[in-house]
């Protein structure tokens, strides 16, 4: 078979099995658009900003466990896929994303729309290509799978120049069924020996703590920790990223930790003996003071990625591989084993994690007049059975739909958590929804963080994207007012969100409902409504607490036992008093 | 501590800039870096000299393994080895007392005097880092035109050997 380079770059994605290609046209690619035109086995979908496509395609990623799949043009397609390429490369998400380029001859000649997006994208990509040659075009774009989705993920440039898709030159057509690469081979086993030493500590632990991560949902292995989990019956939490892998209503589960953590989870992770870290990486958000980080534990760090260990926190059993590799292994042995969790010292510790759990540190006013933003998500979660699938933007809405809203499975709860990028909340929802048409998929959002990628309701119009969106209204860039109320003694500098649009006409105009919710009983039955209508998208503007801040907070450098409680809860709200 | 990391690595274009670019974006020293095709022309060979603490180290050889195009790496300075830079130095040698003393020094150095013109003498000169400092050092009552350093290159002594397998 004889093709283009055009039509080799899409024979190449349908014999990779691509769904959907989410993409913006531009000169650079007019050959590849060309190539498009007449197939229908790769699905284009044609956002409004090409920052949305790769949100859009890192969000399909989440959602489906395979690579999102993006095509932009060169110069100002490929600098505006930047943020979404940085926010994927964050949250190790596969993602092969096409610029195009402008003809080889033309490089380095400040041509029309030429940028060096090799050079630009180098330090947030985990690869990137320029193809030089048609005859590299095949196993360039194999390469780029195989390095997106392998090992730890992340995504990968191909720069394609225009020439290289010149549908004059025409080449015999082959698609590597696998490539090898000397430079590159991920482990997936872990070492036995290292595997047996942990299993040792953990069963000779007396406080001991189970700490998951973003891994454990990219690496497919909620089954297997799972099973971990309730064989040793020890206490869990999850960071930000790993929500859902252990159900949230699991009696092991102590919630999320860190910066907006439970009093719980953070408090077991100051007193632990062992921790067991998942597939998570000592995010600063999570470790807080590095110098008070679980000050009396031994420390089991399983993650795919050796510069994972020992980055911020040096620790004593290191073990490099696929999370769910190693925890099969680590669950034959713990069957095997005749040694067993100490019960009695486990007893003592389940007295003292309980007692900080009946401090309730997720309490709020549910006697307000006003309507709160935590009961806003705890009604979406009973509305949609905690099945739906949630993204969201950043900022005080992201921590309450994910404190909040409770998830079950993974892959469910999709947020941009490394590079926390405003504006990823509705494209992302886009990918999900067209992975999952059957699926409820919900965008909790601010007005502030909407408005970042708002044209996407275009999109959303054009594929029937029936998203929920549900804004929390707080007429406020509330993190930072949250920050500024708590640090810089109130002075509340350009967090205040003035002139806002009239989000119900706004979403009418894009030929969506709208829905304002301003009052307490107002709440359930218009949330009722918009989300019985199933194939709509519905815009819910709800008006929500001003002055309302997420609990518990730990300020930035201090410790897991420092924490500024709500107002609500049987805790005293300032971290300078005694805690502990 | 200064350490020497030898690489080998794709010979394509930009696999020097992934390099430099992981130095600087996570803030990591580089006192020198060498790179130059290898007897396989597929691949390169860098050296890279740069000085931290041992946890910076420790993630500056995990950085740098992660780079795709990185194929092996060595920290040669955790074994025996042996380093080597070159130098090229001009020196102003107008009287005779300068151009004695000169040839002299670049003697006691195992120096090479490559070229020669009224006024200047030029020096090659091999050797560990060190070695050079100490040549620039003892020509401290000359004036120096010129230095050029090729940066630091180093090989294991012994059968160990940095290659695919
Ligand atoms: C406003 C805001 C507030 C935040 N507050 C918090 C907070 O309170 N608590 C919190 O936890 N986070 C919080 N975050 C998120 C935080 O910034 C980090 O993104 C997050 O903590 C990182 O999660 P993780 O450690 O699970 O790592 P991820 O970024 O999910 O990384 C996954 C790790 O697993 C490894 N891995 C990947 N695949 C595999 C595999 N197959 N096998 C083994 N290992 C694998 C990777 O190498 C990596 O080390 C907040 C973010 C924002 C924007
Ligand atoms: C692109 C981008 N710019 C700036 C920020 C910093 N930032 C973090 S949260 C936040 C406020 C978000 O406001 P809103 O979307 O209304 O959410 P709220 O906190 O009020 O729930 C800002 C500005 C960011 N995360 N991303
Ligand atoms: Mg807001």
């Amino acid at each position: 078979m004889e093709l283009s380079g055009a039509e080799i770059l899409v024979h190449c994605l349908k014999d990779e099995g691509v769904e959907y290609l989410f993409g913006y046209p531009g000169g650079a690619v007019l050959h590849i658009y060309d190539a498009l035109y007449n197939q229908e086995e790769v699905k284009h979908i044609l956002v409004r900003h090409e920052q949305a496509a790769t949100h859009a395609a890192d969000g399909y990623a989440r959602a489906t466990g395979n690579p999102g799949v993006v095509l932009v043009t060169s110069g100002p397609g490929a600098t505006n896929a930047v943020t979404g390429i940085a926010t994927a490369y964050m949250d190790s998400i596969p993602m092969v994303v096409i610029t195009g380029q402008v003809a080889t001859a033309n490089i380095g000649s400040d041509a029309f729309q030429e940028v060096d997006s090799v050079g630009i994208t180098r330090p947030c990509v985990k690869h990137n290509f320029l193809v030089k040659d048609i005859n590299d075009l095949a196993e360039t774009i194999k390469k780029a799978f195989y390095v997106a989705t392998t090992g730890r993920p992340g995504p990968v440039v191909v720069d394609v120049p225009k020439d290289i898709t010149d549908p004059n030159i025409k080449i015999p057509y082959v698609y590597p069924q696998s490539v090898q690469m000397r430079s590159y081979q991920p482990v997936t086993k872990g070492h036995p020996g290292q595997i047996k030493r942990a299993v040792e500590l953990m069963l000779s632990a007396k406080k001991p703590m189970i700490y998951t991560g973003g891994g454990v949902v990219l690496g497919n292995a909620a089954e297997p920790l799972r099973k971990f989990v309730s064989t040793l019956g020890y206490p869990v939490t999850s960071t930000l990223m790993g929500l859902g892998s252990i159900p949230w209503d699991d009696q092991q589960f102590l919630g999320m930790l860190g910066m907006h953590g439970t009093y719980e989870a953070n408090m077991a992770m100051h007193d632990c003996d062992v921790l067991i870290a998942i597939g998570a990486r000592f995010d600063d958000r999570v470790t807080g003071k590095i110098a008070e980080f679980c000050p009396h534990a031994k420390i089991v760090h399983i993650d795919i990625d050796p510069s994972s260990i020992s980055k911020t926190i040096s620790v004593d059993v290191p073990i490099v591989g696929n999370v769910a590799d190693v925890l099969n292994d680590m669950n034959q042995l713990l069957s095997a084993s005749k040694t067993k969790p100490d019960q009695t010292a486990l007893t003592d510790w389940w007295n003292i994690i309980n007692g900080w759990r009946a401090k309730k540190c997720m309490s709020y006013d549910r006697n307000s007049d006003q309507i709160k933003p935590q009961a806003v998500v705890e009604m979406v979660h009973e509305i949609t059975n905690g099945d739906a699938y949630v993204t969201s933007d950043v900022g005080q809405h992201q921590m309450w739909a994910a404190q909040y809203y409770g998830f079950s499975k993974p892959n469910r709860w999709i947020n941009s958590g490394g590079l926390g990028t405003m504006g990823f909340g509705l494209p992302a929802a886009m990918g999900v929804q067209l992975a999952f048409p059957e699926e409820t998929v919900i965008c909790i959002t601010g007005e502030g963080s909407i408005q970042m990628c708002i044209q996407e309701l275009s999109t959303c119009l054009q594929y029937g994207l029936p998203v929920k969106i549900v804004a929390l209204n707080n007429r406020y860039l509330g993190m930072v007012r949250q920050w500024q109320e708590f640090f810089y003694q109130n002075r509340y500098s350009h967090s205040y969100m003035e002139s806002l649009p009239d989000f119900v006409k706004l979403a009418e105009s894009y030929g969506h409902v709208g829905i304002r919710i301003e009052r307490v009983e107002d709440l359930r039955p218009k949330l009722e409504e918009a989300f019985a209508m199933k194939d709509r998208l519905v815009f819910l503007d709800i008006v929500t607490d001003q002055t309302e801040n997420v609990y518990p907070m730990i300020a930035q450098g201090k410790a897991h036992n420092e924490m500024h409680m709500s107002p609500y809860c049987d805790l005293p709200q300032d971290p300078e008093r005694e805690l502990s | 501590m200064r350490h020497i990391i030898s690489i080998l690595i794709e010979n394509e274009a930009g696999a020097l800039s992934r390099v430099a670019g992981l130095f600087s974006a996570r803030g990591y020293n580089i006192e020198s870096l060498t790179v130059a095709p290898t007897e396989d022309a597929s691949l390169s060979r860098m050296t890279i000299v740069t000085t931290g603490t041992d946890r910076i180290i420790e993630q500056i050889t995990k950085q740098l393994n992660k780079l795709v195009d990185v194929v092996k790496l060595m920290e040669l300075s955790e074994g025996p080895h042996i380093e080597r830079e070159m130098m090229l130095i001009k020196v102003k040698a107008a009287t005779m007392d300068q151009r004695d003393d000169v040839k002299r020094l670049s003697d006691i150095f195992r120096g090479h005097i490559i070229d020669v013109t009224a006024s200047t003498y030029t020096i090659e000169l091999t050797g560990a880092g060190s070695k050079l400092d100490s040549f620039i050092e003892a020509l401290s009552e000359h004036k120096i035109l010129e230095t050029v350093r090729s940066g630091v290159s180093g090989i294991a002594r012994g059968e160990k050997c940095l290659q695919l397998n």
